[in-house]
């Protein structure tokens, strides 16, 4: 017990006394929050688009006054020509053209369906998506209270595909990625260089021929980025909160147990990298290469897992982030509770047990 | 007769078919110091870590502080301090702490910790630079600093591996000086090294080349025994022979 105290007031110098990491520990966190939140808010809101309505009837008028409802547009009215519009878009003064064509209502009453053109800057095609999407949104959602009032429900067709784009839907997706990123880059990087740096200084040799135990050794490397590790989680989940309104639905104590788990199966991730590495630079490198970009890729945060060639799909399932983004996407957002995710929870044990005995094994064998 | 510290019978290390240490036997008693002189590449470390519980040997047998080096390596780390060429304080933690850390994991109590760490803080006279970090020292009194560190536990051996690299004849001198209180106070001093003027500081010291023990005596005897008069030409004596080119 003396010999662990002693052995983690060291490790809490090293982190403590050394001003990069603690940026790293601290500010990439923050940064990555702030960077991923906003950039992905304050684009879309209140884009310029013109409507032109040619039918100028009772159902026109009504989804006129709901797309100028939404915060998402401002909405210029004017008649104006094919030509006109496309000279406007030129200039850039518009985002999209949403035009009624004449007799709409008529058409949508007696042939219980109706067109409406709606034509996007794609020079932008995020944008554009988005900006139909959320016209979609609104054309759908006229429909289905029209759908309440008679018994023949009315079909819209907006002349545009509708693309899903679920990157572009708002924070909120974005926060259980984040997490997942961060606790592995801290958890894992920070760790694989420790030890390293410890074969490095040569002061590992001392280490090990000192009877102190391999088991002590590691699980003193471990304790203070799991603190710090816990600090960064309340960091981005009190910066989510504050910044970004986000609103944590399910259990807290059910979220950091969960994030426990993860981020102890970042920590032997690290140091299974920081056993075999020769060099900081090496256990960096390795880190960055075989944990940070699949964590960034491959657990469905930025790319849809469903849509990806089997062989990633397969390799998606070996990587402990994959479970915790789905763990804190259930607990976090759809406030679900543990009877959802226990399966999740499960495998993420499996995989950490199996981790840190592999970490016990290769330890030993280092000392033969 | 006195007690032995290391005994070592036709110990032999071999990677793949290299062999890096060639059945080697020698005893070394109870508070001498030793010398393991040679070439890099030699096989110096390799025998020394066997002995410290680092490496396991291929064949042959051998006890330090009596306990077996295949099956007892825990317990023989319990009994000796080790130093090793490559610098082994942190830079980021001060004197102090430095000390505090190396005693905590050897198991000594606050109480014992802060005696020792002040009494080895005047002994070395830098009682006033508890506070001051590793990095800003020069290097000879980190080499000292960690010497005495090595031995705060007052093991049975000490280990101390090429400890004074780098550093001028006259600050090796110094260094000396702690290894022979150490010595005095009962502590196995068991040194490698190639510079040979600390040969001459030895008790006793073998010469090793490619692995094997080729002359072990005092100095003295070993100047009579190759008809030189200093250590250096004993040494070029042997080392002529050596087929392995150093690393």
């Amino acid at each position: 017990m003396k010999q662990l105290l002693a052995f983690v007031r060291k490790e809490f110098y090293h982190v403590f006394r050394d001003k990069k990491t603690l940026l790293m520990l601290f500010g990439v966190p923050i940064a990555q929050i702030v960077l991923f939140g906003f950039t992905l808010t304050n684009e879309i809101k209140n884009s310029r688009i013109v409507v032109a309505d040619y039918a100028h009837d009772y159902a026109s008028q009504e989804i006129i006054r709901k797309i100028e409802a939404s915060r998402y547009f401002e909405v210029v009215k004017s008649n104006m020509s094919h030509d006109e519009i496309e000279a406007a878009f030129k200039t850039g003064t518009i985002k999209m053209a949403v035009i009624f064509p004449a007799n709409f209502y008529n058409d949508l009453s007696h042939l219980n369906k109706a067109q409406i053109q709606v034509i996007a800057d794609a020079s932008d095609p995020n944008t554009a998506t988005t900006l139909t999407s959320y016209l979609n949104n609104i054309i759908t959602d006229y429909q289905t209270q029209k759908a309440q009032q008679t018994k023949v429900p009315y079909l819209i067709t907006p002349e545009v595909k509708m693309l899903y784009n679920p990157e572009l839907l708002g924070a909120p997706n974005f926060v259980p990625g984040v997490m997942a990123l961060v606790l592995m880059l801290i958890c894992a990087m920070m760790t694989s260089i420790s030890i390293v740096k410890e074969k490095e200084l040569g002061t590992m040799e001392i280490l090990l021929v000192s009877p102190i135990r391999p088991f002590l050794l590691i699980i003193s490397k471990v304790i203070p980025y799991l603190l710090v590790s816990i600090i960064n989680l309340i960091t981005i989940l009190v910066l989510s909160v504050v910044l970004l309104h986000l609103e944590i639905k399910g259990s807290l104590l059910l979220l950091f147990l969960e994030s426990t788990l993860f981020i102890i199966s970042s920590l032997a991730l690290g140091l299974l990298i920081s056993v075999r590495a020769e060099s900081q630079m090496a256990a960096m490198m390795t880190s960055q290469m075989s944990l940070m970009l699949p964590t960034m890729l491959l657990t469905g945060f930025m790319f849809p897992i469903e849509n990806m060639p089997l062989p990633m799909r397969a390799l998606s399932y070996a990587f402990p982030s994959h479970y915790y983004y789905i763990i804190v996407k259930a607990v976090m957002l759809e406030g679900l509770g543990f009877m959802a995710i226990w399966k999740e929870t499960l495998i993420l044990a499996f995989i950490t047990t199996v981790l840190v005995i592999i970490n016990l094994r290769s330890f030993k064998i280092r000392l033969a | 007769m006195r007690d032995i510290a290391i005994k070592a019978d036709k110990l032999t290390k071999k990677f793949d078919d290299f062999v890096a240490v060639d059945a080697i036997t020698f005893d070394v008693h109870q508070g001498e110091i030793f010398g393991f002189v040679g070439a890099n590449g030699a096989g110096k470390t390799t025998a020394m870590r066997i002995l410290c519980g680092l490496s396991k040997p291929t064949s042959g047998s051998a006890t330090v502080a009596g306990f077996d080096v295949y099956k007892e390596t825990e317990r023989i780390k319990r009994n000796i301090g080790y130093m090793s060429q490559k610098f082994s304080l942190y830079d980021d933690l001060t004197v102090m702490e430095n000390i505090t850390f190396y005693a905590g994991i050897y198991g000594l109590s606050d109480k014992e910790i802060k005696a020792r760490g002040e009494s080895l803080l005047s002994q070395l006279g830098i009682s006033h630079e508890a506070k001051t970090f590793v990095s800003s020292l020069p290097l000879g009194w980190k080499q000292k600093l960690a010497f005495s560190v090595a031995v705060i536990h007052e093991p049975k051996i000490v280990f101390l591996d090429e400890p004074t690299g780098g550093v001028d004849p006259v600050t090796r001198r110094q260094f000396w000086d702690l290894i022979y209180e150490a010595a005095d106070r009962g502590i196995t001093v068991f040194v490698t090294t190639h510079y040979m003027d600390e040969a001459e500081y030895c008790n006793r010291l073998t010469v090793m080349v490619d692995g094997r023990i080729d002359a072990l005596d005092t100095p003295a005897n070993l100047k009579k025994q190759f008809s030189v008069d200093s250590m250096d030409k004993v040494f070029y004596q042997l080392a002529r022979a050596a087929k392995r080119s150093g690393d």
